[in-house]
């Protein structure tokens, strides 16, 4: 499964709806994700890839969109 | 040993609904709950500035712990929504108790305010005697500022809290703390000399469902408590979603987390000792309970105390 892939099954889990935005859509401006999810799929994504997302991190701006997120992913991985 | 004595409030009668709010806003009173879980709130009148809303509240205070305003040894204000720069309303709220020459400090960290300043009072009481906390916020000034932000509009309401802390017994005795800044996100929420409030609400809700939290879970480990056992979370009435964040994330039930805001709104640091003023008012304490006092607000300041009842 690719990081893109386990990245898009956290956010089906967390909104709890299957139809993700495309990659590079924002999750947030078209009511996919509210702002209280974005807490959620932190926590998930620091289990699912076993990384510390430290707090300095948390700019909401670098988990706009899923291109986003698994780019930061990658980083941290790397 | 070290104890909160007694609290207080003070919330000014005119109530703002949200019906009155959206037509000025352009908005449904629906969305207005559905984003906040606010129904109403208070609004000051003109007279009701931040200085007689934190001498209501002080007196409400020293009535219930049968304290007179000149046994205060020390007053500290929390209020970042005063009508000018300096200086703060401390010294004007102490002479309006009649505190002769009692110091006053005052103590502008927005929403975390009545947290530092009964942690304070928590750690100076022992050599200073009793210390009177009082937070008091005139948020419907800031936010009638233009331009107006719907989101930060709706959210804010007036009011004053109090709590007076002294050696001895009393309601509650103070046990563990921790408190935390992090000027990194000083940009976030602000208020700016000239302008309303501003806010990046999803930095606020990232951050604070994460500090909150960890400020908690430190308080309990360190005094050995489990999160489930907490009698009650009194928090800073910011956001019913944030509060339910919070229960979540340290694994108590939302039950236990005191709210009113439904009815009163984000009194920025008055809200905290307003729910404890409250929940006094209706909880049965039982002797040895912990309670679990937790703030966040701009800056950003954050944290969390322990204390027992007694």
């Amino acid at each position: 499964m690719s990081n893109q892939d386990r990245i898009v099954a956290i956010l089906k889990e967390v909104s709890q709806n299957p139809e993700v935005p495309a990659a590079e859509e924002s999750l947030f401006e078209g009511g996919y994700l509210d702002s209280f999810a974005l807490p959620e799929v932190i926590t998930a994504l620091e289990k699912e890839f076993s990384v510390k997302i430290p707090d300095s991190d948390l700019n909401p701006r670098k988990f706009e969109t899923i291109a986003k997120i698994e780019q930061y992913v990658g980083a941290r991985l790397a | 040993m070290t104890s909160i004595a007694a609290f207080g409030s003070w919330l000014p009668p005119r109530v703002v609904t949200n019906s009155e709010l959206a037509a000025r806003l352009e908005c449904t009173p629906e969305w207005i709950l559905e984003m906040s879980g606010i129904e109403e709130r208070r609004y000051a009148s003109v007279e009701e500035d931040v200085v007689a809303m934190a001498a209501g509240a002080a007196k409400d205070c020293l009535e219930r712990a049968r304290c007179g305003a000149a046994d205060v040894r020390l007053l500290i204000v929390s209020s970042a929504s005063a009508a000018q720069r300096f200086p703060g309303p401390a010294a004007a709220v102490a002479a309006q108790l009649g505190m002769g020459e009692t110091p006053a400090i005052d103590v502008p960290v927005a929403s975390a305010g009545s947290l530092f300043g009964l942690v304070l009072a928590s750690q100076l009481s022992a050599s200073c005697g009793p210390v009177l906390v009082v937070a008091a916020e005139k948020m419907s000034d800031a936010i009638a500022l233009e331009p107006a932000h719907k989101a930060t509009s709706i959210l804010f309401g007036d009011g004053a809290g109090a709590c007076l802390v002294r050696e001895g017994s009393g309601l509650l005795r103070t046990v563990h703390w921790h408190l935390g800044s992090d000027g990194a996100f000083a940009a976030d929420l602000r208020l700016p000399l000239a302008g309303p409030v501003e806010m990046n609400g999803r930095s606020v809700i990232m951050q604070a469902s994460r500090k909150i939290p960890r400020a908690i879970t430190e308080v309990l480990a360190r005094a050995g408590v489990d999160a489930r056992d907490v009698e009650a979370y009194i928090m800073h009435q910011a956001n019913q979603n944030l509060m339910d964040c919070v229960a979540k994330a340290v694994g108590a039930g939302p039950e236990r987390f005191y709210s009113n805001i439904r009815r009163y709104g984000n009194t920025s640091s008055a809200s905290m000792l307003i729910a404890a003023a409250e929940w006094a008012g209706v909880a049965t304490r039982h002797p040895g309970a912990p309670v679990c006092f937790a703030a966040f607000g701009a800056g950003f300041h954050w944290g969390a105390l322990l204390a027992v009842a007694e």
